[in-house]
Formats: structure tokens, sequence, C-alpha cells
């Protein structure tokens, strides 16, 4: 690189083989350069990889649960004193009735297989969940000829018990805790090693309702997946046709004039309004004007289709377009009329296209959390939502905002739980968007 | 007759119209479909349309309108005395249908019979604890005023359901009549059918200007109602965010929770523009094709990754992080939610955002460009700075605002990590709050939708609205105005 101030060419100030000071400035300055941009892409992906694992290395454990089995004794006198095994008379003793038949069995069954353990019953009892004596309700409600017999039960353990076989809760934690002593922990310890404890895959995970704040070992993802699932559909009912026919009139019909110029810049527009603006439409328009009710999943279907249709419009349109000009030309010049050449010829070609990007529509409506919140899904929902369509009008959660919920309660279980129910959600997208993928391997066409 | 039934009947008439309408067009044309002017399919549609279609519609304005009708009549036989000793005419209204349903609930388990129901005296029989037995739980004991509307707006309704389905069913047979009696060889099926579904598809773009007017219109009402209740220089120049349960002292001043949007917007921007930027650069100028088809779509996934994971992340990673080597060491705050690590958190989610955006643009700089600035000696940093990114900057300003509005419209992640307290401070490691997490934190759980607690949080979600639009529009602005044009 010759220098533009150089006196005369005839007498060379430096050799073109011998870099001078400026041309070295400029190469470091190149090469810093280069480094920047390495590094920026390294730190996002870097983020990608520290957020994965935090999420991974929090959630993880949460699949897994640690459960109790010991045989119980269900004695007649307490559960059905009358003697008639009659599930409604059965009824009135409640899951109180319940608790002290668990405790007294494991109490027998400690002291049988030989553990020396300094606690009362009372504290002993404590290790087994809350949730225990209302499972073991329904379960001999459902069959009352358990009653009078002793069978073996599996049944969950205590939060803190569980926290302890994962690392969460310590002998150190457990000094400071009111809800369980260092003791506890040794006896569990020793319970696990007669293989009385166990810790394995907890399907209830997946499959069980919400519990209460002070039982987190019980709670589970069951209503808010049926929940999420449910919004789905009604969001795949109404954004699919309805985004669809917007764009074939947008792309093959729409003349040039004031009003298509409104619908263009009100789509783009929809596209960047914030959710939580959607959540306020929802609320003041579907609730308090149309008077649906609350935290239904047919509301939170309306208020993600209205969010989701700009990104199918936006999607649809691009393959519209990029089906080519002949294909119409070619059936217009048979005789269809220009509505058959778009619906029997630009519409099934431009197929696959649409289906991807509804289904990422639909991914990206699945992980949405804050117009939720404002219709009212954040309410603690322990019943199954009924099958549809009434199920559409039954209170429900999602899985996004199960998320949110289970961060806002006090039990440091409740994180992990939150982790766990997000891995569930990842799973959903990466499962939703590999199917966009090889759709679109699959059938995309080029031209 | 119920709903369901009238909607089936219905649809079986355009059923029956479909295979009604195409045999007449069959039978027209001698058998011969080269005759005809449409597809026999056309006809057949044509007369489901005309079936289906008027019926359908005046039963939709029919279910609207009646309950607005019968109410209007039923109210008008209330006296004021009734009104004053319920407190508003809303809430006898309330009873009144309250009771009427529970009649038909009665009679619909066989509690009563339909006569017995319509004879039903507040002298003779305790129609309160009546109802409670079928599972319908009144708020008082029935007046006999009030059971007089009841069965009034019971009659109504019973009358207005029978003509619904009468005008309904016969609206249907009509429209099956008249377009079966047009249907010839001649008729221009396709031509109607064609322009039917040309009108749905209108319809289903018009939804996007729907839902701008709903969103407008939701708040602006709402918004209207809070300036009714709270003063609007309050609201827009308060200084103090202290909503309380007694409605008198609340303080609902906007300044704390937009300077804390704008603070954790801009820390935001500061971790995601340079970044974003410099990783688009890498990615369009340096990076081999092999890299870029790992690191593009790795960064991508960031872009598809939900907000309330982000939320999480910050808050049970990022927050105690920055709480415990960063702030605690430095004496600025113990708090593991802040503006800082929102910021930062939303920086990250920013990253694709502004990088997928800029790499677009700068791709789309022409290669000559290149070309003629590595001719003239330029080494390729010189060139990017020089030429490139000169080239590029409205695209990039375009895509920064995007990503601006973007993150002050965003909540998950400052709900779960910014914290909840209104403050006005400079200190990054503090908690503070922004317009977002205050409209959910005024609208989630039991609100009354009469005191301005709750409605301001219709005036915070207009102002939001307002920004974020006039971002969007600069932005688009911006793109259009400065693009330079390459042929």
């Amino acid at each position: 690189m010759s220098d533009a101030t150089a006196p005369s060419p005839t007498a060379p100030t430096s050799s073109l083989l011998k870099q001078d000071e400026r041309t070295r400035r400029r190469n470091r300055a190149e090469t810093r350069f280069r480094a920047y941009g390495m590094a920026a892409v390294i730190v996002g992906i870097l983020a990608l990889i520290l957020l994965l694992t935090s999420i991974l290395s929090n959630g993880l454990s949460s699949f897994r649960q640690t459960f109790i089995t010991f045989p119980v004794t269900l004695a007649e006198e307490r559960l059905d004193p009358q003697g008639n095994r009659d599930p409604a008379e059965m009824a009135r003793v409640t899951t109180f009735g319940y608790a002290p038949l668990l405790g007294q069995s494991f109490v027998e069954h400690v002291q049988s297989i030989g553990i020396e353990t300094g606690l009362g019953p009372r504290e002993m009892a404590a290790m087994i969940s809350d949730e225990a004596p209302g499972q073991l309700r329904a379960m001999v409600l459902a069959n009352p000829e358990l009653v009078g017999e002793t069978i073996t039960l599996e049944l969950l353990a205590g939060g803190r018990i569980d926290g302890f076989f994962k690392g969460r809760v310590t002998m150190a934690s457990a000094e400071r805790d009111n809800n369980v002593s260092p003791e506890q922990l040794l006896l569990a310890e020793a319970l696990r090693e007669q293989g009385v404890m166990e810790t394995r895959f907890n399907w209830n995970f997946i499959t069980a309702p919400d519990a209460s704040g002070q039982r987190p070992e019980a709670a589970g993802l069951g209503v808010a997946i049926l929940g999420s699932f449910y919004m789905m559909i009604v969001v795949l009912v109404l954004a699919l046709p309805i985004g669809v026919a917007a764009s074939i009139y947008l792309e093959e019909f729409a003349p040039k004039n004031r009003f298509t110029d409104l619908i263009e810049v009100n789509i783009s527009n929809l596209a960047a309004v914030p959710s939580i603006v959607f959540g306020i439409l929802g609320l003041a328009i579907f609730i308090n004007f149309a008077g649906l009710p609350q935290s239904a999943p047919i509301v939170g279907g309306l208020v993600l289709t209205l969010m989701t249709l700009p990104t199918i419009i936006i999607a649809t349109r691009a393959s519209l377009r990029a089906v080519p000009p002949s294909i119409r030309s070619a059936a217009l010049g048979l005789g269809a009329s220009k509505m058959q050449s778009v619906f029997h010829h630009v519409l099934p070609l431009a197929a696959p296209g649409i289906l991807t990007g509804t289904i990422i529509g639909l991914a990206q409506a699945l992980g949405e959390t804050a117009p939720l919140l404002l219709i009212g899904m954040v309410a603690f929902v322990r019943e199954y939502p009924s099958a549809p369509p009434d199920g559409f009008f039954d209170p429900a959660s999602a899985l996004p905002v199960q998320v949110y919920n289970w961060t806002q309660r006090s039990d440091p279980a409740f994180v992990e739980r939150a982790s766990g129910a997000i891995i569930v959600l990842l799973v959903f997208l990466i499962f939703m968007n590999a199917v966009a993928i090889l759709l679109r391997r699959r059938f995309e066409r080029r031209w | 007759m119920p709903l369901l039934w009238i909607l089936v009947i219905v649809l079986c008439l355009g059923v029956a119209g479909y295979v009604l309408g195409r045999q007449r067009a069959m039978a027209s044309a001698g058998g011969d479909r080269r005759i005809l002017h449409s597809l026999p399919s056309y006809y057949g549609a044509n007369v489901s349309i005309f079936t289906i279609v008027p019926a359908l519609l005046v039963l939709t304005i029919w279910l609207f309108v009646q309950p607005v009708v019968i109410e209007r009549q039923v109210t008008s036989m209330i006296t004021d005395t009734a009104i004053e000793d319920a407190g508003s005419r809303g809430l006898v209204m309330t009873d009144v249908r309250r009771v009427a349903e529970g009649l038909d609930v009665a009679i619909e388990q066989g509690a009563l019979t339909s006569e017995e129901a319509r004879n039903i005296r507040t002298e003779f029989t305790n129609v309160r604890s009546r109802l409670g037995e079928v599972g319908v739980a009144l708020g008082s004991e029935v007046t006999p005023e009030v059971l007089d509307a009841a069965q009034r707006y019971r009659e109504l309704n019973r009358i207005g359901n029978q003509m619904m389905t009468v005008v309904v069913l016969i609206l249907a047979a009509l429209g099956l009549g008249y377009a079966y009696a047009r249907t010839h060889q001649e008729f221009r099926a396709r031509n109607t059918v064609e322009y039917a579904i040309l009108t749905i598809l209108v319809l289903a773009s018009t939804i996007a200007i729907l839902t701008t007017v709903g969103i407008v219109l939701s708040m602006l009402f709402e918004t209207f109602n809070f300036f009714q209740l709270y003063p609007a220089q309050d609201f827009f120049f308060g200084t103090e965010w202290a909503p309380t349960f007694e409605s008198d002292a609340s303080e609902l001043g906007l300044l704390p929770l937009l300077w804390g949007t704008m603070y954790v917007s801009v820390i935001a921007l500061l971790v995601a523009v340079p970044i974003g930027l410099f990783a688009a650069i890498y990615m369009a100028e340096y990076a081999s094709a092999r890299v870029r088809s790992i690191a593009k779509p790795l960064i991508e996934i960031l872009a598809g990754i939900p907000t309330i994971v982000y939320g999480l992340f910050a808050l049970i990673t990022v927050g105690p992080l920055l709480r415990d080597y960063f702030a605690e060491p430095l004496g600025l705050g113990t708090s593991s939610s802040s503006v800082m690590t929102a910021g930062i958190v939303m920086g990250i989610m920013l990253i694709p955002f502004v990088s997928s955006l800029s790499d677009d643009i700068i791709n789309a700089v022409p290669q000559s460009l290149r070309d003629g600035s590595f001719g003239l000696g330029a080494t390729h940093s010189e060139t990017v700075k020089q030429v490139i990114l000169p080239a590029a900057l409205p695209g990039i300003v375009g895509a920064v605002l995007l990503a601006a509005s973007r993150a002050i419209g965003e909540t998950m992640i400052v709900v779960l990590g910014a914290g909840a307290a209104a403050r006005l401070d400079l200190n990054p490691f503090e908690a503070m709050t922004t317009v977002t997490v205050k409209i959910v934190g005024q609208l989630t759980g039991d609100t009354d939708f009469s005191s301005p607690e709750a409605l301001v949080a219709f005036a915070l979600g207009l102002t939001l609205f307002v920004i974020t639009l006039g971002l969007n529009v600069m932005a688009l602005y911006i793109v259009r105005r400065y693009r330079e044009q390459y042929e």
C-alpha cells in the first residue's frame, strides 16, 4: 500500500515488501475488528448455552420424585365404622381420618425393619407428603373392598425430603428450617439404603394437576398442558382460515386503494404491538364486554388468535407470492376463473409454506404469557377442564402461566418445578419447530 | 326450540339445497353438463349459500338484539322504590335474571312443572329456598315485584325464541326456494358463488382493522373513565406511584414507571445493539459459509425462546449472580431483581432481533460497493466502517428502533427480573418497575373495574401502545425515507 504523500516515485522511502507502521496499524485494526465480530457471535451463542444449561440443571430433577413404599393397614373402625362399605357413608371420613393411619403404619414399618431413630411418631409421619392422605382416600372410596386389608402403597415423600435427595436441602439448611429437621434427613438416608425410599421418574409431574403452595412434591402440569392444548386448538381453528383468507384477498384480489393500504398498515402494526396490549384487549372486550368467563381457554385462544394472525398472514403472503405467475396464467388460459385458479392451483402449491408459517405462529402463541395473565389464567385450577366443546369454557391454566405461577410461590421446590415446566414447554416448541423445518425441507419447491 | 336444533335444521336444509340445486341444473340441461354455464357443483353451492347465509345472519343479529329489547321491556316494570331498596337498577335486574334462570333450571330438573313455575307466588311459596334446592343461590328474598318481572322476562324470552325459530326457518326455506327457482342452465352460478367467497375473504382481512379499532377503543374508553376519577396531569406528571386501598389516597404517577421502562430498555439496547450489530457484520462479511450455517440458526434460536424462559433465567440465575458478584461487593444494593438483571437478560433476548435484521440489510448492500472500496485499497474493516455501514445505516436505525419498541413492551422479563418497587433512581442494581409490570399488577387477581387503581392500567396500556406505535412508525419511516436504491 503506497502512501499518498510519498514525495516521488523515483526515490522510494519504503519497500512494498516491508510493512510500514501505518499498514501494520491498519492490519491490527482489521484483526481487532474481526475479533470483535467473532466475540459478538460467541457471546450470543454462550448466552444461549448458559440459558439452556441454567434451565436444564435447575429443572431436570423435577421429573424425578421421591416415593416411600410401605404397607398400610386400612383399619375398618376408622374408615368405615358402620361396616357397610357404602362409599357415600365412607366419604364422611375426611383426609384427617386417613392421615393418622398412614403415620401409624409408617412408624410401625420403620420399627419393623429395625431402624433406630430418635424421632417421635408425629415427626416421622411429617415425612410423608400432605398429598398422600387425599390420594389414599380417593383410592379407598373408589374401591371400598380395600378397607380392613393391609396394602403396600407407594406414596409421595414430603417436598423437603425429596429436596434432600436432590441436593436442594442439606443438613445445614435443615437446621434453620422449621419444616424439616436433620434427624428426619438421617432417617430418610437410612430408609433409602433399606430401599423404602426411592427417587424415580415421576409421570405425575406431567399429568397431575397443580397443588397448593405447601405441597410442591405433588404439583403437576396436567391442567396447564390441557389448557394450552385447548388454546392451540382454538388458535388453529380460527387463525389458520382467517389468516389464509385475508392473505388470499390481499395478495390475489385486493385492488390498490386506500382500504387495502389501511389493512396493510394495520397488519404490520399489529405484528409489533406489545403482547400485553392484546391482554388488555381480551380483558376489555371478551371478558368485560362480551361476558365470556375468566381463565377460560376460549378467551385465551381468541386473544392468541389475534396475536398470531399477523404472523400467519405475513408467512402466507410470502408463500403465495413465491408461486410463479405462470401457474396462474396457465389456469386462466384454460378457462378457470380467478377464484378457481387461486383455490385449485396457487393455494395447494403454497400450502407447505402456509403450514410452516402456521406452526411457527402456533409455537409463538404457545410460549406467550403476558396476555394470559390479564385474562385470569393465573388462577389456581385443580380441576381438569372437561372435554371440548364445554371444556373451552372451563377454567384452565396454561404452560407458561403455570411457570409464572410457580415462580411466585415461596417454597424453593417450586423453582425446580418451574424450570421443569419450561423444559416441557421447550420440548413442545422444539417438536413444533422441527415439524415446521421438516415440512419445509420435504415439500418446499424452488421455481 | 334449542339453538342447536335450529342450527342443525338450517344446515340440513343447506345440504338438501345443494343436492336439489345440482339436480335441477342437470335436469335443465337434459343431463349434458356441457350446456351448463357453470360446473354443476356451483349450482348446488349457490342454493346452499342462499339457504344458510341469510338465515344464520338473522339468527346472529337476533341473538344479540333480543336480550337488549327484553331488558328494556322488563326494566320499565321495576318501580323506583325497588331500585332504592336494592341499591341500583342493575342489581335488581341481576336478581330478575337469576330468578328467571332459576325457574328454568327447576323445570329442567323436574323440581317444578312449567305450570307451577308460571303460577308460583311469593305469598304461598318461599321462592328463594325452592330455587336453592335446585342449586340456584339467591342473595336475598324474592319480592313479588321481582318475581313478576322475572315471569315477564321468561314470557318475553319464550315468545322471542319462538319467533326467532319461525323467522329463521322460514327465511332458510325462502332462500332455498328462491335460489332453487333461479337455477337454470343459463344461470351464472359460478359468479354468485365466487362473489360470496370474495365477501368472506374481504371480511377476513378486515379483522386486522377491527382488532386495532378494538384495542384503541377499549383502552380509550376506560382511560376516559380513569381520567374522570383521577386528574390527568397528576397521572402524566406525578412522580409518586403508591396505589392504596382507600381510593382517595392513591398516588398514580406515570413518571417513575416510565423511568424504569426507559432505564431497562436503554441497558437492554446497550447489550443488544453492539453484540447484535457485530454479530451481523461478522456473519455477513467475514464468516465462512460453514460457520454462518451453524452460528446464524443458533443465534436465532434465542428469538424463538418464549419470554417467560428469559424471565425465569433472570430470576434464578442472572439476578443472584449480579447480586453476589457485583451489587453486594460494590455496596450498591442487596436486591436480586434489578434494572441491570432485567436489562441484561432483555438484551440477550434482543440480540437475534438486531442481528438478523441488520444481517439482511448488510447483505442487501450491493457487492459493487465493496469491490469499489477494496479496489481503492481499503481493508475489509475500513470497507465495513466507511462504506457498508453508512449505506446500511437507515435500515440499522430502523432495526434498533424496532428493538427498542420490543424492549419497552416486554413484560415477562421485567415482571420476574426488575422488581415491583416504583422509584426514580439512578442505581442500576436497585429494583425498579416498569409500565408493563404495573399493568399486570393492577389487572391480575380480583379487580374492581370502577376504581382508579384498576382503570389506571388501561391508561398505562394506552401510553405503552402510543409509545410503541410511535417507535414502529418512525422505524418504518426512516427505513423508507432514507433507503438507498441500488440498481
